[in-house]
């Protein structure tokens, strides 16, 4: 268990750091993915089966959205033409190794208080029992945040709603959209597809 | 696997998030430094959880809600990214440094 | 250790009988897909231009590990090789996984046609996931557990395909989806050329088209032990009627293939959004009014 707990520590932070060491951003963005799913198995090992999943899941689906959008935004996706795009690097790393030294010694300094209880036999069921009971309100909040951030990307984001597919009328039989052969070469609005699964994390808030 | 192994792996994964987000001129890798932040959020969430208080669901349901969090931040950073490259094509920090209000 | 075996095993048997029967209502010899084996074996690689060596080795091999990943909760028969609490979650999980292996596969390879159909498969992934999930969790309500075997304990009654038809339908929709299949093939279509698989050859074309068969065939046994009642059944023992369920699902797949066009990815987001989230959210409320 420790040794396997280490090794996905290990992975986890050297994944994390290759993430601003490559070139590639494809490299980049899985990088990224590695050093989270390294966390959700660290999960599975304590207990919490549910989340290490879920972050497993989620994680996968969103590094995806993300490797679509680095390669749309970035001038050099594929890091063939190697080139450094930072500013401040030495504040930074300066900055972020203080904040390390420091998080470190409050976390061995400080004396933790007595683990309470034990680990109940199923955590998923407490986990559904807390947001469907005592917790509610949180998720309520969530809920409600999600509906926003869904409602402004999309406002955000798309130019092209269903008047420019369908006309001033919504009488156009099909929809005009860009490709081949249907008019002119409008950019695609491929945000549409994004936001969906970002926004429902958990499936159960939205069906809840 | 103590308390203490678990939040150095997130104090860990915070560092470089920072470091990340601090760094980068893309706001597409800006973005990632901040989901490594929160990652690093995540484990000592759970950690919390396991190690203190695992009588209670508390420390699953801030997980949930980091995890949440997470892609709620991803799919606005995006959005604005959209926007703001349609507006000037535009995808570095530096080169939007007048929206500073 | 001897379900691990009996799991490789069934999903090699399974998938090389897919193929077969594929082949054959393609028109085909029926043994066509082994001298395809024997000639990829043999086949040298063709390689493109500064290709990522890494990537493509992760997203070849991944897509034929994520599948047998997913398989490890689906009881075959009576035990499954993980009894993971959390297996359906695990299903899905594993499955999504085949979205990175694709699109790492077609990025890899440095060349247009495979990364356009990467593409697809996320843009189709994306249509496809939600009402997907909402199936899963429409079984996970009824069973009241996310256990897979407890699914299948549920149904000792009644089978869950009889009263959540709907649920069913979609997943098998979206297990065309998944395993970019017959009417959902675009992401390897042949207008891009072969799409994702447009530069592979040799071992790594054999280890994806394995893959995809896997992938076939654990979508096909995962609807046992969701909808179809796991091995329950008269006479035969149970393991055996998972497996005749799972080659009747598998052939159902497989035969679609044929009578079906292929759908554009953006059509099916639309009908997938608009029709199937909301099918699947009645249906999601008809089961929790039923168990409660």
């Amino acid at each position: 268990m420790a040794v396997a707990f280490w090794i996905l520590a290990v992975v986890s932070v050297a994944a994390g750091i290759v993430v601003f060491v490559v070139d590639s951003m494809a490299r980049a963005t899985f990088a990224l993915l590695a050093s989270l799913l390294a966390v959700g198995a660290a999960f599975l090992l304590i207990d919490l089966e549910y989340l290490g999943v879920l972050i497993i899941l989620m994680m996968v689906m969103e590094m995806l959205i993300m490797a679509v959008f680095m390669i749309m935004y970035m001038m050099n996706p594929a890091g063939l033409m190697p080139m450094k795009m930072v500013h401040n690097n030495r504040g930074a790393v300066i900055i972020s190794g203080a904040v390390f030294v420091l998080l470190t010694a409050g976390i061995f300094l400080t004396s933790w208080p007595q683990r309470r209880g034990e680990p109940p036999a199923d955590p998923t069921r407490e986990l559904g029992m807390a947001i469907m009971g005592s917790k509610m309100l949180v998720m309520m909040v969530i809920g409600v945040a999600i509906l926003a951030t869904m409602i402004s990307t999309v406002v955000l984001a798309t130019h092209r709603g269903r008047y420019d597919r369908y006309g001033e009328d919504l009488k156009r039989r099909r929809p005009l959209d860009p490709g081949p052969g249907q008019g002119p070469g409008l950019p695609a609005a491929e945000h549409h597809h994004g936001h969906g699964s970002c926004g429902s994390p958990d499936p159960r808030e939205e069906s809840g | 696997m103590t308390l203490q192994s678990f939040l150095l792996l997130g104090a860990a994964l915070f560092a470089v998030g920072l470091y990340g987000a601090l760094s980068q001129q893309s706001i597409v890798m800006l973005m990632m430094g901040l989901e490594l932040m929160i990652n690093g959020l995540i484990v000592a969430g759970g950690a919390f959880w396991y190690f203190l208080a695992p009588e209670t669901a508390d420390g699953q349901v801030l997980v949930l809600v980091a995890i949440t969090v997470m892609a709620l931040e991803m799919a606005m950073g995006f959005a604005v990214v959209t926007a703001l490259f349609r507006a000037r094509e535009v995808d570095l920090t530096d080169e939007a440094k007048d929206l500073k209000g | 250790m001897l379900e691990g075996a009996v799991l490789l095993l069934a999903l090699v048997g399974l998938g090389l009988s897919a193929a077969c029967l594929d082949a054959r209502l393609g028109g085909a010899q029926v043994g066509a897909p082994f001298g395809e084996v024997a000639r990829l074996l043999v086949q040298q690689r063709r390689r493109t231009l500064l290709r990522d060596t890494l990537l493509l080795r992760i997203g070849v091999i991944s897509l034929i590990v994520a599948p047998v990943l997913a398989g490890i909760v689906i009881p075959l028969g009576d035990a499954p090789v993980a009894d993971l609490a959390v297996g359906i979650v695990w299903f899905n999980a594993m499955e999504v996984c085949v979205w990175g292996s694709l699109w790492l596969t077609g990025w890899a390879v440095n060349s247009v046609y495979p990364l356009a159909g990467a593409y697809r498969l996320v843009a189709q992934g994306l249509a496809y996931e939600l009402p997907h999930m909402f199936a899963l969790i429409t079984v996970a309500l009824g069973a009241g557990s996310l256990r897979m075997g407890d699914a299948v304990q549920a149904q000792q009654g009644l089978w869950f395909v009889v009263w959540m038809p709907i649920a069913f339908l979609i997943y098998l929709v979206s297990a065309l989806a998944m395993a970019f299949w017959g009417p959902m093939s675009q992401p390897v279509g042949t207008d891009l050329a072969g799409g994702v698989r447009a530069e592979l050859s040799g071992p790594d074309r054999l280890l994806f088209q394995a893959g995809r068969y896997a992938l076939l065939v654990v979508a096909a046994a995962a609807a046992v032990p969701l909808f179809l009642g796991g091995g329950a059944g008269p006479v035969l023992p149970s393991w055996l009627w998972v497996l005749v369920k799972t080659a009747a699902v598998l052939g159902l797949l497989v035969w679609v293939r044929h009578r079906v066009p292929a759908i554009r990815m953006d059509r099916f987001t639309q009908a997938s959004w608009l029709v199937l989230i909301p099918l699947s959210l009645v249906q999601l409320l008809v089961v929790g009014i039923v168990v409660l």
